[in-house]
């Protein structure tokens, strides 16, 4: 039987063009707020987790030896993960089963990217093949947007109401940035901004589409013992989901998208979880894109296949509606990659412990983080309560 | 931006692969080459899967009978790129997308050309709805996925 396991401390960098230092120093201030945050030091970690999106993002081969300074990982269990986009959650994921199977304590989890030394979209190019996919697939936006296409064709949803639903996903999350001490993109954006934005890769325009962000983020987690002992409060992991998809993007229906809908499925079980709408208190979604944002809603079971614009245009998932999603203004505002899904993690325990500032969602008590990535192949989700 | 910048380091990392196509995609592309689409048949879940593979996905064993599969089929999705993208070998804006081959179970990725496509609403209105496409080929080819030129609209 799995042990209890609660993230005890987070610490995130301000998110945004971080050439003032070096990759290591960038690194070691997310560390540092994480120590800072859980009042632990590095005598009390165990082991260490580290990620990035893949290798070439950052130029150096095996970061995880370059940074195990800036880690505090010196002496100990050092493991680096990359999942692309899905790179904090399997950090996250990792780091529980650490603590969650007794190999462990205390475990320190970090991600981190450094995107404006190299070329990002070429590297995230790179993630697919060059015989039959990398001719074609416009990196990230490109996928995703073929993605969105499908889903207002399968679902009849009229191109116009998508335009509408995704563009008021936008506006919401650019405001919502505002309220982020550590967001990237600061800048609010009216509904005939981003509608009327250039294309970048149809339907996907200007400010559909995230940032390319330097940052890093890290997340403590620990056992029930040593949550005992702490002063803090807990953000205790409730349920974890995590499926790939088989690589072959033309194989699998990326609408119905199996993948997405068993990583939820997964952790619902696990945390007890019926009815997300309603149980559910806020939600991290891994949105790179609006519109990939949408279909999200429908696979994790926000809402009915299909009808994530009404939702959307309706209130539902805007700060104050039913089912919060993204109060920190998402990745579409911050995306240092490597961190941004435990970003999603980190941002969760802020929620459940009441602790996030002006984008706190009053009274959440369980929220979920959810990190997305390859040509959209892999989900992980990790939901956060503030009971055991 | 940041308040100050600093002396930046130039470095570039240049490495050349070379991918090893084994024989089966090998022998996909000659078909390119001779102006055939090439699939092949799972032996346990009979899906034609194309391009052809050495071992179906699902069912994880030896791909069987080669298939040469219809050059035309149905639009399943697409996207318009106006921004160049690493690995591209082809002129801004272009479209891509998604398309079902008749008689293949997954989808084909290509080009979409042979209308308007310097303009997205013309794109748009071309694309709208159900739409066959068929393959265009090039006069030279050399057993490359750019040996089909693009599908173009075929209704
Ligand atoms: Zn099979």
């Amino acid at each position: 039987m799995a042990r209890a396991v609660a993230v005890v401390g987070v610490g995130q960098t301000r998110y945004g063009n971080r050439s003032e230092m070096t990759y290591p120093d960038l690194v070691r201030e997310g560390v540092q707020a994480a120590f800072a945050d859980a009042g632990l030091g590095p005598e009390d970690v165990d082991g260490v987790v580290f990620g990035t999106m893949p290798s070439m993002m950052e130029g150096v081969a095996m970061t995880h030896f370059y940074f195990a300074d800036a880690l505090r990982a010196v002496g100990k269990p050092l493991m680096k993960t990359e999942t692309c986009g899905t790179t904090g959650m399997s950090l996250a994921i990792t780091g529980y089963y650490w603590v969650a199977s007794g190999m462990a304590d205390v475990v320190l989890v970090v991600g981190s990217e450094k995107m404006h030394e190299g070329d990002s979209q070429a590297t995230m190019s790179t993630v697919a093949e060059p015989f039959f996919f990398r001719p074609f697939t416009s990196g990230a936006p490109g996928i995703f947007s073929m993605l969105a296409q499908m889903w207002m064709d399968r679902h009849g949803i009229p191109e116009d109401k998508a335009r509408d639903a995704a563009a008021r996903v936008s506006v919401d999350h650019h405001r919502d940035a505002l309220d982020n001490p550590y967001a990237h993109i600061k800048k609010a954006v009216t509904m005939e901004e981003v509608k009327g934005a250039p294309v970048i890769v149809y339907p996907s325009r200007l400010w559909d589409i995230c940032p390319n962000s330097d940052g890093a983020c890290a997340v403590i987690f620990a056992c029930e013992e040593k949550v005992k002992k702490m002063s803090g409060k807990p953000a205790w992991v409730k349920g974890i989901g995590f499926c790939g998809d088989e690589y072959w993007f033309g194989d699998s229906d990326k609408v119905s998208w199996d993948g997405a809908r068993e990583t939820a499925r997964q952790a619902y079980e696990m945390a007890g979880i019926r009815d997300p709408l309603k149980e559910l208190d806020v939600a991290e979604i891994y949105n790179p894109f609006t519109y990939v944002e949408l279909q999200h809603y429908e696979c994790f079971g926000f809402c009915e296949a299909g009808t994530a614009p009404d939702r959307v245009l309706d209130g539902t998932f805007s700060r104050g509606g039913e089912l919060p999603c993204d109060p920190s203004g998402g990745v579409l505002c911050s995306n240092p990659i490597g961190a941004t899904a435990l970003v999603r993690v980190a941002e969760a325990a802020l929620q459940v412990t009441g602790r996030a500032g002006e984008r706190q969602v009053e009274g959440a008590r369980l929220a979920l983080s959810h990190g997305l990535g390859g040509v959209a192949q892999f989900n992980g989700i990790m939901i956060l309560g503030a009971e055991q | 931006m940041p308040d100050k910048h600093f002396h930046t380091k130039k470095h570039d990392v240049w490495l050349p692969y070379r991918f090893s196509a084994g024989p089966v995609f090998e022998r996909f592309f000659e078909g390119l080459k001779a102006g055939k689409i090439l699939g092949n048949r799972c032996p346990r879940c009979e899906r034609v899967l194309v391009p052809a593979r050495t071992f179906c996905p699902r069912c994880y064993v030896d791909m069987g009978q080669w298939v040469e599969v219809s050059q035309e089929g149905r639009l399943v999705t697409w996207t318009m790129s106006t921004e160049p993208f690493f690995g591209m070998r082809t002129d801004l804006p272009y479209v891509a997308g998604l398309i079902h081959l008749d008689g293949t179970n997954c989808n084909f990725m290509h080009l979409l050309g042979g209308f308007e496509t310097m303009d997205i609403e013309a794109v748009r209105e071309r694309l709208k709805g159900s739409v066959r496409v068929r393959a265009v080929w090039r006069e030279e080819r050399e057993g490359d996925m750019l040996d089909i030129k693009y599908f173009e609209a075929a209704d």
